[in-house]
């Protein structure tokens, strides 16, 4: 055992950049956090040539976002570091939940099977951060640490950044600005753009401690323990032995007290019970407040994670958040900057993830408003949903110990093309794709592998499509914006020229409720953008229309 | 408890509404019946919960759901 030592990344010299006029870039991410550094890996993915700029040298300092949800994980297999993640992370799909000492409430993530994702895995974020900058650089991304951006000008097709250096500052010019600066975004403020929510009373103390234990990997919370009495506390286990353990300490606390060791060790030695030996990687007191800019979007600079949205950390929103931000923004900045899409393409950019910044906010919300009742009132009924939770399914469900992050249905998005046919289950436009198990070529593969590569159709069919038809997707390939077929079959067809997906078991045919002849269009992030009984290649290219915005 | 009246399992749904998250039905009730107390006094409040277990109550109307709704609220304490 023994604490993480964080890496120090190379300064690279810009002097060749220190020119008059300034040099101007394609496109130019600040800050190289894991959202930051995942908007890169994307750029690079879409074959954009990209520049990181970040004010820092090394990873974060401490472990921070530690709780990597199922769609997040997703997202990582797109960006090619998921099997990584999750060797080193510790899956999790089981949360508890106590009352004093008694568990009143049980969730499981993924209930079902089917998916090759588990719900959730807890990895220090510096983990998660040195696997993104070697992937990212592995890709080509241009990352230059040490360079903090100071000023920011925005001009109709351009911005243009001021950046500090250890060799002396200049200006560059980026066609496209997108700003991941973390929860205080120095660039927000300079820009003086608002951001506007709710600031909570109460103070939460985390603790990072190294040691041997063996409870299982789940994730455990408790209301009004014996050893932290009317408070909330959470444990979760992280990779390497480290845990995370947060108290809740109320809106009194004083920071710079609790964060003292001889404060923070009587309270994990209360909540251990016994003698054994830990020590403390990492201690840290924080607040929090749900809030987000107004507009996502001004222009040429576009902001992602926690720069443009906050939350409350009890459902692992913010990353997760950030992640999705990402997912949802580089495909339309890719198609923009390829002239294959307009530029009114990113105010959906804006629009979808204003929705989910808005869901995440109330889910996290309504989260803390049960853990820190505001109100005698309040706390009364928080009491009697966990005393009713002991006997009630109905109470059990109210009890609201963190909603965990999951992706939105963005149903709302003009993206997509409402049904006109009729369907069951959740699959509706709009919505993340269910992952599910298939055959590729023979072999067991997943679903969300096979997709996530710009736009593409899911048609099935149970046996080979005929000459017109197969003509017809072909068609489709050969559009402005191509859209390759996927063949879905119960059992291996041969179809030259196009992939099939074996869905042997019916999981597909399941959560897509499909027959013979169903299609599907989906974006290039994995989700559903419409849906037909019948492939009508007609309306396929009017659904891609108006999936990039060209109607 | 086959033979009881009062629905126990969760039930808060609205027409023509769809709820991806089994949770979400219930998390929006309880937002709105914590808002309904803000800003109030405990006294207030009180009166409140009085009031709305009245309307509650008589929009149920069976004696025998009621009944055994208060039996529960008792027992559970």
């Amino acid at each position: 055992m023994g604490a993480y030592v964080n890496p120090i990344y190379p300064y690279k010299s810009s002097k060749d950049w220190m020119t008059t006029p300034p040099q101007r870039k394609p496109l130019i991410v600040i800050g190289a956090g894991p959202v930051g550094l995942a908007a890169a890996i994307d750029a690079r993915l879409q074959g954009l040539q990209v520049l990181v700029l970040d004010d820092d040298k090394t990873v974060s300092v401490g472990s921070r976002a530690v709780c990597y949800a199922k769609r997040s994980l997703e997202i990582l297999d797109r960006l090619g570091i998921a099997d990584e993640a999750c060797n080193l992370g510790v899956s999790w799909n089981i949360g508890r939940t106590f009352l004093e000492e008694d568990e009143v409430y049980q969730f499981n993530l993924v209930p079902d099977a089917g998916h090759k994702r588990p719900g959730m895995i807890n990895l220090q974020q510096y983990h998660i951060e040195e696997m993104l900058i070697a992937r990212a650089l592995e890709l080509g991304a241009d990352i230059r640490w040490q360079h903090k951006v100071t000023a920011v000008t925005r001009h109709d097709d351009h911005a243009t950044l001021t950046v500090e250096t250890p060799e002396g500052t200049f200006d560059i010019e980026a066609d496209w600005l997108v700003v991941a600066d973390g929860a205080r975004s120095p660039i927000r403020r300079h820009l003086g753009l608002d951001i506007e929510g709710r600031v909570f009373q109460d103070r939460f103390l985390i603790a990072d401690v190294i040691m041997k234990a063996d409870y299982p990997a789940e994730r455990w919370f408790w209301f009004d323990p014996p050893f932290h009495p009317n408070q909330s506390v959470l444990l979760h286990k992280q990779s390497n032995n480290v845990w995370r353990i947060d108290f809740q300490l109320g809106w009194d606390a004083d920071p710079e007290e609790e964060k003292k060791p001889e404060k923070v060790i009587p309270r994990l030695q209360a909540m251990l019970g016994d003698d054994r030996p830990f020590e403390l990687e990492w201690v840290s007191i924080y607040t929090f407040q749900c809030r987000r800019m107004t507009d996502f979007r001004h222009g040429r600079v576009l902001f992602v994670g926690d720069a443009a949205h906050q939350v409350s950390p009890f459902g692992a929103r913010g990353a997760n958040s950030g992640f999705q931000d990402v997912d949802d923004l580089m495909w339309k900045l890719a198609l923009v900057m390829k002239g294959q899409a307009p530029d009114k393409l990113l105010d959906t950019y804006a629009h979808d993830r204003q929705f989910a910044a808005d869901e995440n906010i109330m889910n996290s919300t309504r989260s803390t408003d049960f853990i820190t009742p505001k109100s005698r009132t309040s706390k009364t009924f928080r009491n009697a949903v966990l005393a009713l939770a002991k006997q009630h399914l109905f109470a059990r469900k109210l009890v609201n110990s963190g909603r965990l992050s999951m992706p939105s249905f963005l149903t709302d998005s003009v993206l997509n093309t409402p049904d006109a046919d009729v369907f069951a289950g959740q699959m509706v436009p709009g919505a993340p794709m269910d992952d599910a198990p298939v055959q590729v070529d023979g072999r067991d593969a997943w679903l969300l592998d096979q997709v996530g590569q710009g736009f593409q159709c899911l048609l099935f069919a149970d046996a080979a499509p005929d000459a017109q038809a197969l003509a017809a997707l072909q068609t489709l390939q050969q559009g402005a914006v191509p859209v390759n077929t996927l063949i879905v079959s119960p059992q291996a067809l041969s179809v030259p020229g196009f992939s099939v997906l074996v869905d042997a078991q019916g999981w597909m045919a399941k959560r897509y409720d499909a027959q013979a002849g169903t299609a599907y269009l989906l974006r290039p992030d994995q989700h559903v953008v419409a849906r037909w009984r019948q492939l009508q290649p007609a309306a396929v290219q009017a659904a891609v229309a108006r999936a990039t915005a060209q109607v | 408890m086959s033979t009881s009246a009062l629905k126990t399992d969760p039930n808060f749904h609205e027409a023509g509404r769809r709820f991806f998250r089994d949770f979400s039905p219930g998390d929006e009730f309880y937002e709105h019946l914590i808002e309904a107390h803000n800003g109030l006094s405990d006294e207030q409040s009180e009166a409140l919960n009085a009031r709305l277990i009245l309307l509650l109550a008589n929009h149920i109307g069976d004696l025998q759901v009621l009944r055994e709704a208060l039996q529960q609220a008792r027992t559970a304490n």
